[in-house]
C-alpha cells in the first residue's frame, strides 16, 4: 500500500449508537515522525515556495485538510 | 535583546466576519498549548540547558511570538466590526462584558492563562520531551481549528502555522539526539 501521513482504523460500531456512526476514523502521522536526525543534502523548495509552505524541506512538508470534508 | 520587524511572519487574510471562529482561535492565544505558553516555556528553559541547544530554544521561542501576533491579528480581524449583538450570538457575550473587543490571554472556554501550563524541570531531556509534546499538541489544535473553519484564506495561515509546529518538533527531536551524543558513534551489534 502507498505511504500516507493519515492512518485509519475501524472502531466498534454498536447497534444502538445514538449518532450516525463514522465507520473509518483517521489520525495524522506527519513526516517528521519518520525522518530521524535530518541528513544533509535533502531536496529543498524554492525560497518563495518555502515561505508559503512553512518549510524549506520537501521531506518535512505536511499538508492538512479536514478528514470530515465529506461529512460537512 | 530582540529586533522587531514590523510585519507578520505570514500574511493573515480573513474572508468573512466570523466572531465564532475567533472564539475558537483564542485557544492558540492563551490556551495551555498556545503560542504564548510555547514562547514562555522555551525562552525560560534556555538558562538551564546545555549550550549546544540554547540557540534552538531562542530561535523557536522567538518565532512563537511571531505566531502569537498572527493569531492576535486573526482574532482582531474576525471581531473588530462585529456588533455586541453578533458577539453575543457567537458566544462571546461573556467576553464582551469583561473586555469589550480587547484580546485577553484565555483559552476557547474562557479560562485565563496560567503559568502552570508551563514546566521547567531543569532536566534537559525532560524539558525537551515536554517541548516535543507541546509542538504535537499545538499541531493537533491547528488541525481541529482547520476542521471547524470554512474560511479558505484563514485556513492557509493556519496550515502554515501547523507546518511550523511540524518543523519545530523535528528540531527538538534532533536536539535530544545531540544531547544523547550518540549521533556520530559507530554502532556495533
Amino acid at each position: 500500500m502507498a505511504f500516507t501521513n493519515r492512518k485509519t482504523y475501524t472502531p466498534f460500531i454498536g447497534r444502538y449508537d445514538p449518532c450516525q456512526p463514522i465507520r473509518v476514523k483517521t489520525y495524522e502521522t506527519p513526516p517528521h515522525l519518520y525522518l530521524g536526525f535530518q541528513p544533509p543534502g535533502l531536496e529543498q523548495f524554492s525560497p518563495k515556495e518555502a515561505l508559503k509552505r512553512g518549510t524549506l524541506w520537501k521531506a518535512l512538508y505536511s499538508p492538512y485538510t479536514s478528514p470530515y470534508g465529506d461529512y460537512r | 535583546m530582540w529586533v522587531y520587524e514590523k510585519k507578520l511572519q505570514y500574511p493573515v487574510r480573513v474572508s468573512q466576519c466570523n466572531p465564532r471562529l475567533a472564539k475558537f482561535l483564542i485557544e492558540q492565544y492563551g490556551g495551555a498549548d498556545g503560542e504564548l505558553a510555547a514562547a514562555l516555556r522555551y525562552l525560560n528553559q534556555r538558562y538551564t540547558i546545555p549550550d549546544k541547544v540554547i540557540g534552538l530554544l531562542t530561535d523557536i521561542g522567538t518565532e512563537e511570538f511571531a505566531h502569537l501576533e498572527m493569531i492576535a491579528t486573526m482574532v482582531y480581524k474576525l471581531t473588530k466590526d462585529a456588533t455586541p449583538e453578533q458577539l453575543k450570538e457567537a458566544g462571546l457575550g461573556a467576553h464582551y462584558a469583561d473586555h469589550d473587543k480587547a484580546l485577553f490571554y484565555h483559552n476557547a472556554a474562557g479560562v485565563p492563562f496560567t503559568a502552570t501550563y508551563i514546566q521547567a524541570k531543569g532536566d534537559p531531556i525532560a524539558d525537551l520531551y515536554e517541548d516535543i509534546a507541546a509542538e504535537e499538541k499545538a499541531r493537533a489544535t491547528y488541525q481541529w481549528l482547520i476542521d471547524m473553519s470554512d474560511d479558505p484564506f484563514l485556513n492557509e495561515s493556519l496550515a502554515f502555522l501547523r507546518e511550523r509546529e511540524v518543523v519545530h518538533s523535528q528540531r527538538f527531536r534532533e536536539a535530544v539526539e545531540i544531547l544523547k551524543e550518540a549521533r556520530e558513534q559507530k554502532r556495533f551489534f
